[in-house]
């Protein structure tokens, strides 16, 4: 069996290691947090705390698996398992090293954007379907707050796009072996960070769960695995967009020589990792007519001028 | 590839007539979004990947999205499920049924006389585009203008 683009191994190592990883981010999180916050944070079940995630693990899934009698059953248990579908096959499109990756489409860019679409649901037919104000409340801005901010999180990709001429991430990352698009389209790049984390629905964009307004917003009925689900999917969401900004603004796995790609690869997505955790732990939530108005009012029409001055400098430059 | 066609065909036309058929509304919607996303494989396997992602992009992904919006909105329960169900139980099948039916014989007959070249030829983004903004450019043109209009009176409906 030969180690290629596509190949079973591959996948079975893509797979294993994209999950692996969201699982750990489980204890990274908390632990960086208390760092930062001044205090030790999860550090008593083996090494540093690293058997946590399995305690935590092995926590859930002896919870009671609780279907509310007077929820819609069928969409109550199929809202949790789209988040994790949706996002695993965007997976199946980000180029993680030369011969790494699991299908090199040219549609790649799109491919993200419909997956990336589809994820609201999961959140919306998860409140909708609870039978319950608290989730109905948080699925309502969970499909207003995702399907604007997906429009900017489009519109900031066309820059990268643009300039390479096409929309497959493997060609996205070649073309950036003379420099990193993260100078010419650094614009696009601050939208994209910004759309990234209002998209997976994190602090300081978490108003759909808003815990302090409304009690855990659109997975208040949810518990055990259902509830593990999405919370699994969430940082599963959080390394794919580190992931994303690595490949279109950061040169992918290029760098020096001594480290093998992947490792380049991994090292520049964990930066951005840890650069969300940061940004939850230095910044607090803004309500939730500022984050429309300030998507709207402003990202749109800034990434709008972006992509205006990008096609004017790469149409003159020709 | 062919295979992949048939399946999602047959994915496409199951899921349509559950939509249909189903007297819950969220479901039958999810049912709609689950077709959608097989008539995006169709494009896809037919070699039109742009139109497959615009599919699932646009349809699937913010249209249908719109839709489950207002069905949260007006808050649907048990009544107009019955509703819904009622109105399924009635004598009204018969005539569309007919229609349908005639029109199902139509196409097949239209189709049989058709000669099959089910070589799929991969259109990319770059052609679409290309042919987007030359020769069809007036009709990109109104279709902004229209959803430009749109824009306008659903922001003056909103301010009253």
């Amino acid at each position: 069996m030969t180690f290629e683009v596509g190949s079973i191994l591959n996948i079975g190592a893509i797979l294993a290691v994209v999950i692996g990883v969201a699982a750990m981010l489980i204890w990274v999180e908390r632990r960086l947090l208390s760092l930062w916050q001044d205090r030790l944070g999860p550090n008593r079940v083996g090494w540093f705390g690293l058997m946590q995630v399995v305690a935590d693990m092995v926590k859930i899934f002896n919870k009671e698996d609780w279907v509310p009698p007077f929820s819609d059953r069928f969409v109550f248990v199929l809202a949790p398992a789209i988040i994790m579908t949706v996002i695993l096959l965007s997976f199946g499109v980000i180029p993680f090293a030369p011969g790494v990756g699991i299908a090199d489409s040219n549609v790649g860019v799109l491919f993200v954007l419909a997956m990336a679409s589809l994820g609201a649901y999961s959140v919306m037919l998860g409140g909708l379907s609870s039978d319950n104000k608290y989730a109905l409340l948080g699925s309502l801005r969970a499909a207003a707050q995702m399907v604007s901010y997906e429009v900017f999180m489009g519109i900031s990709m066309l820059g990268v796009v643009a300039l390479t001429g096409s929309f497959d991430l493997r060609e996205i990352v070649l073309a950036q072996a003379d420099g990193w698009y993260v100078i010419p389209q650094f614009v696009g790049f601050v939208i994209f960070l910004i759309a990234g984390v209002a998209e997976s629905h994190r602090l300081p964009f978490d108003i759909p769960e808003a815990d302090q307004e409304i009690v855990a917003g659109y997975h208040t009925e949810y518990s055990g695995m259902k509830f593990g689900m999405f919370f699994v999917g969430e940082y599963l969401g959080l390394v794919l967009v580190s992931s994303l900004i690595t490949v279109l603004f950061f040169g992918g796995w290029m760098g020096p020589g001594f480290l093998p790609p992947v490792i380049w690869f991994a090292a520049k997505a964990f930066v951005f990792i840890c650069f969300f955790i940061l940004l939850r732990a230095a910044i607090p939530r803004p309500r939730y007519d500022q984050l429309m108005s300030y998507g709207w009012l402003f990202l749109l029409p800034l990434s709008l001028i972006n992509l205006l001055v990008t096609a004017f400098i790469i149409l003159s430059s020709q | 590839m062919i295979i992949l066609f048939y399946i999602a065909a047959i994915v496409a036309v199951i899921s349509t007539l559950c939509v249909i058929l189903q007297s819950n509304i969220v479901h039958a919607l999810i049912y709609l979004i689950l077709s959608l996303l097989a008539v995006a494989v169709i494009f896809y396997v037919l070699g039109a990947p742009f139109a497959a992602m615009l599919e699932a992009i646009v349809y699937a992904g913010a249209i249908m999205v719109l839709f489950l919006f207002v069905i949260m909105m007006l808050n649907l329960g048990k009544i107009s499920t019955d509703q819904e169900r009622s109105w399924m139980k009635s004598s009204g099948w018969v005539a569309p049924g007919i229609m349908a039916a005639i029109l199902l014989a139509q196409l097949l007959n239209v189709l049989g006389d058709y000669e099959y070249d089910l070589v799929p030829v991969e259109v990319g983004v770059m052609e679409v585009s290309t042919l987007l903004f030359g020769p069809y450019v007036l009709a990109v043109e109104l279709a902004s203008i229209l959803l430009l209009a749109g824009l306008v009176s659903a922001y003056h409906l909103a301010k009253k």
